[in-house]
């Protein structure tokens, strides 16, 4: 018999194409399995691998192999200046984009000692919050699409649109927009953006009751995520399990409170925890942070000041387009910062803000140059996907799906 | 590819055989979505209500690659990731179509690094490119009408009819239990 | 209570034989010492009553390409009780590149360790399970080094044939 031209061995062929079989049912029931749930896979959001060791249909080890959305980030930073690597950040956490550029301007800002405008704080507090929400709303949705909930998908991708089209008419792209710069934010909010971002508040809580009126009293979703993925306090302390996931064990860590960055001290928000710590818990924490941030957003653009947007520092930001065409000064400080770069003094910093995920930080070392020395991103995804195991080891295969969807993983930024 | 391969290519009734099975096929498209990062997002946002793709007949997007015509690689590929996404692309069935999404795919974007493929037609061949990081939905919408346009006009020619016993593998005889 | 004059005091009276550099930059307390007591530092961070350094944010590495004291190995930890931050530094030179693991005392740092051997070629002892994190296993080479170029090395990764 001819061999087939990827095939390897002849006599398992032969022993499979044989009329008799020679295999009884003890030997199959004492063996345990390897599956691998591989990068391509439906429900692991994004390319993440898992090796699955398997008694029957509950799992009994699993190992998380990350590395195939490598691009070197950290490596691209050493090359580029400060300015450069603002649209770089957009695309690591990709759902919620405009929290990274937040996240990578308040750690430079902080390395070179400026201080951006009380308008412009307060902008970027509130595409922060917004940015939030976009990010739960699909988390929600395609959690309920991994357990089997097909319509809540649909509804929250339809509430998703809303704000970036708000994202749209505030910087002109609706997706990956690189808002923020050194000192301020690329341009002022125009009273449009701000109308549409009112309307959308206002007119979010009802939808928001429609996707709980399908899902919280649906006996098969509650079945299905109650109990499953249940972590205590101390071991997910330990792990570094952080945001919504560690809020949901009865942990009081938020960034927003313990260590506050922008305006977020001057205005009224709680901070929702649960003790439970399963998939049930991490669903309703989402959604009380959604409600908690409509009502951010609420206040910050009824208390937003009139002023102006960038930080009054030619030496370290960007002047305006028309001036660099039209006054000489401005053309020189142009010319400097494009090629030159920002050039913070000799030292080091680590700044972390509470991102959609968790704790998202940039630590960077500079030598005095345009571009950093070296930059380290801490992604809340990576250390996530570290407790996997500990989450997953004890349920059967359809539970991996449900707590994966949980967790909330984003391969952009865990393999950076 | 089936009937076709069996009709000579050449008189008018063959010729609205083709146009015919180009219609039925092109109005069915089942894209297989090879999600990888960001361009994924705007991938899933073609299938939401606003920028519907179901009307275009593609509502399908079926995660197996044995039941889709069209690959929609909407990510970076890295070095550890071209070998899945060959291998995902070899066990579609023919006919089958490949659109590059994004900057990324279609020479290594904004990524000139050490460990992304810098385009995926270094190991893929690709039919269409499409630009933008990320491409706008209704960009991608305009990919698939150009896509739809192709594969209404392909001819069966294009794609032999390769049987099992063309590669000389020899099926065994089975035996007949019952004869009605 | 002011951590930041407390924690220098504390280290000294427990370690008084140690040698520590203690620096303050735009607010930020960092400490830095030698790298065959980086273990009992730790433990004792987080197991004092007063400290409770519970939560390690990040394990990482400095290449300076310089000849002696190549790298510097960074741990950037917090303490949720008190809200404050603290980052400890050892250096690790080029001829005998390892330094001792963490992850027996905060278990956040394994994984983060085997990303820094990864990427630097640094080897933590002890280590449960120290593999490769990003690149293939096959990989020779390690990235974030300064010699590496961004490119990458021609041939160094495989690809599949058209």
């Amino acid at each position: 018999m001819k061999q087939l031209e990827h095939e390897t061995d002849p006599k398992i062929l032969q022993a499979l194409l044989a009329s008799r079989n020679d295999y009884t049912v003890e030997d199959v029931l004492e063996n345990e399995m390897i599956l691998n749930m591989g990068p391509q896979h439906p429900a692991t959001h994004g390319v993440l691998r898992l090796l699955l060791r398997l008694d029957g249909e509950r799992i009994i080890g699993c190992i998380p192999e990350l590395g195939y959305l490598h691009r070197g980030y950290e490596k691209m930073a050493e090359n580029m200046s400060y300015y450069e690597y603002i649209p770089h950040t957009d695309r690591l956490d990709y759902i919620s984009p405009m929290a990274n550029n937040v996240a990578w301007v308040l750690a430079v800002e902080k390395l070179a000692g400026i201080e951006a405008p009380k308008r412009a704080q307060y902008i970027r507090m509130m595409i922060a919050e917004l940015a939030r929400i976009a990010s739960h709303l699909v988390q929600i949705g395609s959690f309920a699409m991994d357990v089997g909930a097909l319509t809540v998908f649909l509804w929250t991708l339809r509430e998703r649109e809303k704000i970036l089209d708000i994202w749209d008419i505030l910087c002109g792209a609706r997706f990956t927009n690189s808002y923020t710069r050194i000192g301020g934010v690329a341009n002022d909010a125009q009273p449009e953006a701000l109308a549409k971002a009112k309307w959308f508040i206002d007119q979010f809580e009802p939808y928001l009751a429609e996707v709980e009126q399908l899902l919280n009293t649906n006996r098969i979703f509650i079945e299905r995520v109650d109990g499953v993925g249940a972590i205590s306090k101390e071991d997910a302390i330990d792990l570094g399990f952080c945001g919504p996931n560690l809020r949901a064990c009865g942990v009081e860590l938020d960034l927003r409170r313990n260590a506050p960055y922008l305006c977020y001290d001057e205005i009224d928000f709680k901070i929702p925890t649960y003790t439970e710590g399963d998939c049930l818990a991490r669903y309703f924490l989402r959604l009380d942070e959604c409600r908690e941030s409509t009502k951010i957003v609420k206040q910050v653009i009824e208390k937003m000041p009139q002023g102006p947007v960038h930080a009054d520092m030619p030496k370290k930001v960007l002047p305006q387009k028309d001036e660099v065409y039209t006054k000489m000064e401005e053309l020189i400080h142009d010319f400097m910062i494009v090629n030159f770069g920002i050039n913070p003094p000799v030292g080091e910093i680590y700044h972390a803000i509470e991102g959609s995920k968790g704790e998202l930080g940039f630590y960077l070392v500079s030598k005095g140059e345009g571009h950093p020395w070296k930059c380290k991103i801490r992604s809340p995804s990576f250390n996530n996907i570290h407790s996997l195991p500990k989450l997953v080891i004890g349920h059967l295969i359809s539970d991996v799906v449900a707590i994966i969807g949980s967790i909330d993983p984003i391969m952009g930024e865990a393999d950076k | 590819m089936g009937l076709e391969s069996y009709i000579k290519d050449n008189g008018f009734l063959t010729t609205q055989l083709n146009a015919i099975i180009g219609w039925a096929r092109k109005n069915s498209v089942w894209p297989m979505p090879m999600g990888i990062s960001c361009c994924a997002i705007e991938m899933m946002a073609v299938g939401d209500p606003k920028y519907d793709i179901a009307r275009f007949g593609s509502e399908v997007m079926r995660f197996t690659p044995r039941q889709c015509d069209l690959m929609i690689v909407a990510g970076t590929v890295t070095y550890k990731m071209a070998p899945v996404v060959r291998k995902i692309y070899d066990q579609m069935p023919d006919p089958k179509w490949v659109i590059a999404m994004g900057a990324c795919t279609s020479s290594g974007g904004m990524y000139r690094s050490y460990s992304v493929v810098q385009g995926i037609d270094q190991f893929l061949p690709v039919d269409i490119y499409l630009a933008g990081c990320p491409p706008r939905p209704d960009n991608l919408l305009h990919a698939l009408m150009m896509i739809q346009d192709k594969i209404g006009k392909t001819k069966a020619s294009q794609f032999p009819n390769i049987t099992i016993e063309d590669k000389g593998i020899k099926l065994p005889e089975l035996n007949v239990i019952q004869n009605n | 209570m002011d951590l930041k004059a407390v924690i220098p005091q504390k280290l000294k009276e427990k370690f008084p034989s140690v040698e520590f550099e203690v620096t303050d930059y735009r607010d930020e307390l960092t400490i830095k010492f030698d790298k065959k007591i980086v273990v009992e530092i730790c433990t004792f961070l987080k197991t004092d009553a007063d400290l409770e350094f519970n939560w390690c944010s990040d394990v990482t590495a400095i290449d300076w390409a310089t000849r002696k004291n190549r790298f510097t190995v960074v741990y950037n930890i917090f303490s949720i009780k008190h809200n404050f931050r603290l980052r400890l530094k050892a250096d690790v030179d080029e001829s005998e590149c390892s330094i001792d693991t963490v992850s027996s005392v905060w278990k956040a740092a394994n994984w983060q360790e085997r990303e820094t051997y990864d990427m630097y070629g640094i080897k933590f002892n002890n280590h449960p399970d120290l593999r490769r994190m990003y690149m293939p296993e096959e990989f020779e080479y390690y990235p974030l080094r300064k010699d590496f170029p961004l490119m990458g090395i021609p041939g160094s990764l495989p690809l599949p044939k058209k």
